[in-house]
């Protein structure tokens, strides 16, 4: 579904961050990317979902080459990522409501056609009281469901969180895991960027380590 | 189908319709971009002023082409006919035979002699009233008044006359009239270069309000980019409160260039016998801009409207294809 290949990134004329990842990100897999702090987890993730292109090696996306997307092919290809970022970012001027029906608003469909989809998504992920409440009143984990739901409304082929249990406890962190265990089994593939090794270690599953720039894959 | 032949199902449809329209109005979803987000007073401020300064040179370049055609058309339908005076020479005469001469000509529709009286009113600001123009060797007029239809050849015209009277020189004004149409058109294209200038200024204040914008909201387009969102859908966004601050700043600067215009007309109507007016009507003729400018003016309210949208949606279609693969999740 994603593949990279001996792909290397450096920012400007700096030294590489990232060098000689080689994986593939298979069809409704669970993986987790690990490592230290500034190993490069965020750079990989961008990388992923077609924010950032790499300096070097070849990286397939949707099979897909990435080197000759035009900017037009974007959003399309993006349309089928899922992604929920350590800080959220929800739109603070929307409800809970809006906010996770923002990625169906934005291809165009009327709001008849999911006004029921989205209440059912925000009630699975255990926010049906917080349906119009501004991201402002929200807890963290409250904005992280919602930001979780915004990733999964348009049902993504591929599911990239970074740090999904970085802003809770561990009591709602394992409910969060189970969420994405859920979405896996109905199919889609899921990519956890996570250092919080406790969680890991609940679920078996594949794991990519960065380590200075370089990745180790653990099946 | 009249209003009696409807059934009361139809009736009803149509209500429920019109309620749910009505409904949906009610409920219209958040806009993306929160219309706080925009800056929109000093943009409203300096599009109203360019529209007002537009719209005055547009007024202004009409008022001095119409007065130019009307200067041009009062002039071509009056020749003079100037006799020089001579030792000698019988005056009332001459002017007789020379209005005689030129009355005869085909395209020559009448000729008046300018008496002594109004030859002396038209030499009293040099020479001073009770002017006896026996003692003064002044030069004498003959008005020609010509069809403007079929005006005649001028140059054969002169050759006529002066075989009859030597002494007579005809002026068609055309030095004269080409000068004033040279002016007029000088200012018609300076007043059209302003209004190009102005119109220069807007679009440039309205790329720096969108960037303006865009940095502002840098998130949401972020947020937006990630979802799937195409470059059109985002710029729409930014589009629509720019077309909506345009026309506000369109409208009102237009409006108050309208009330300008208005208000001067009516004074210089009300002001007719004044002299300050009569300077005016002079050079202006009536201080009106007419239906012709009144339309230019509200297709010049239009044009900045449309153009503050257009320049704003190219705007940010360019800047997102800089930030967009580069990274528009930079933290």
């Amino acid at each position: 579904m994603i593949r990279f290949e001996n792909v290397g990134l450096r920012y400007d004329m700096g030294p590489e961050v990232l060098r000689d990842l080689s994986f593939e990100i298979q069809k409704k897999s669970f993986q987790f990317l690990t490592g230290p702090s500034g190993a490069g987890k965020s750079s990989l993730l961008r990388m992923l979902f077609l924010a950032l292109k790499p300096t070097r090696g070849l990286i397939t996306v949707l099979g897909r080459d990435v080197a000759t997307l035009s900017r037009a092919d974007l959003p399309s290809i993006r349309r089928r990522i899922g992604v929920v970022f350590q800080d959220f970012r929800l739109l603070d001027h929307m409800t809970t409501y809006e906010n996770v029906a923002l990625p169906l608003r934005v291809r165009g469909r009327s709001e008849d056609s999911y006004r029921q989809d989205v209440v059912d998504l925000i009630q699975w992920v255990g926010l049906g009281e917080r349906l119009h409440a501004y991201p402002v009143v929200l807890s963290g984990g409250e904005k992280q469901r919602a930001a979780i739901a915004r990733a999964l409304i348009d049902r993504p082929d591929v599911l990239l969180a970074d740090e999904p249990t970085g802003n809770v406890d561990p009591p709602l962190a394992r409910r969060l895991l189970r969420l994405f265990m859920e979405l896996n089994r109905s199919g889609t593939a899921v990519v956890i960027a996570t250092h919080d090794l406790g969680l890991m270690e609940q679920v078996e599953a594949r794991r990519m380590v960065l380590s200075d720039g370089r990745l180790a894959v653990y099946d | 189908m009249a209003m009696s032949e409807m059934s009361p199902s139809a009736g009803r449809s149509l209500r429920d319709r019109l309620e749910k329209w009505i409904g949906r109005r009610g409920e219209r979803p958040t806009p993306i971009v929160p219309p706080a987000n925009v800056a929109g007073q000093a943009l409203v401020t300096v599009i109203a002023i360019m529209t007002f300064l537009a719209s005055l040179t547009l007024g202004g370049v009409m008022l001095v082409s119409d007065a130019a055609s009307s200067w041009q058309s009062q002039i071509a339908r009056e020749i003079t006919i100037q006799i020089m005076p001579a030792d000698g020479l019988d005056m009332a005469a001459t002017l007789a035979r020379a209005r005689a001469a030129i009355l005869a000509q085909p395209g020559v529709t009448g000729a008046s002699v300018m008496d002594d009286a109004a030859t002396g009113r038209l030499l009293e600001p040099w020479l001073g009233e009770g002017l006896d123009l026996d003692e003064l060797p002044v030069p004498r007029l003959v008005i020609v008044s010509i069809d403007e239809g079929a005006p005649p050849d001028f140059a054969a015209l002169r050759t006529r006359l002066q075989a009859e009277v030597p002494q007579a020189r005809l002026d068609d004004h055309r030095a004269f009239v080409d000068r004033l149409v040279a002016m007029a058109q000088a200012v018609v294209l300076a007043g059209l270069a302003i209004l190009g200038l102005v119109l220069a200024a807007t679009v440039l204040t309205v790329v720096f309000a969108t960037r303006g914008a865009m940095s502002g909201n840098r998130q949401i387009i972020e947020v937006l980019h990630f979802v799937g969102a195409q470059a059109g859908f985002i710029a729409a966004q930014f589009q629509r409160h720019f077309l909506k601050l345009g026309l506000v700043g369109a409208l009102s600067g237009g409006a108050a260039a309208l009330v300008v215009f208005a208000v001067v007309g009516t004074w210089t109507r009300a002001n007719e016998a004044t002299p300050e007016a009569d300077q005016i009507r002079a050079l202006f003729g009536s201080f009106a801009i007419g239906w012709s400018g009144y339309a230019a003016i509200v297709a010049l309210v239009a044009t900045v409207g449309a153009l503050t949208a257009l320049t704003s949606r190219m705007t940010v279609v360019r800047q997102l294809a800089a930030i967009d693969m580069i990274s528009p999740v930079e933290s």
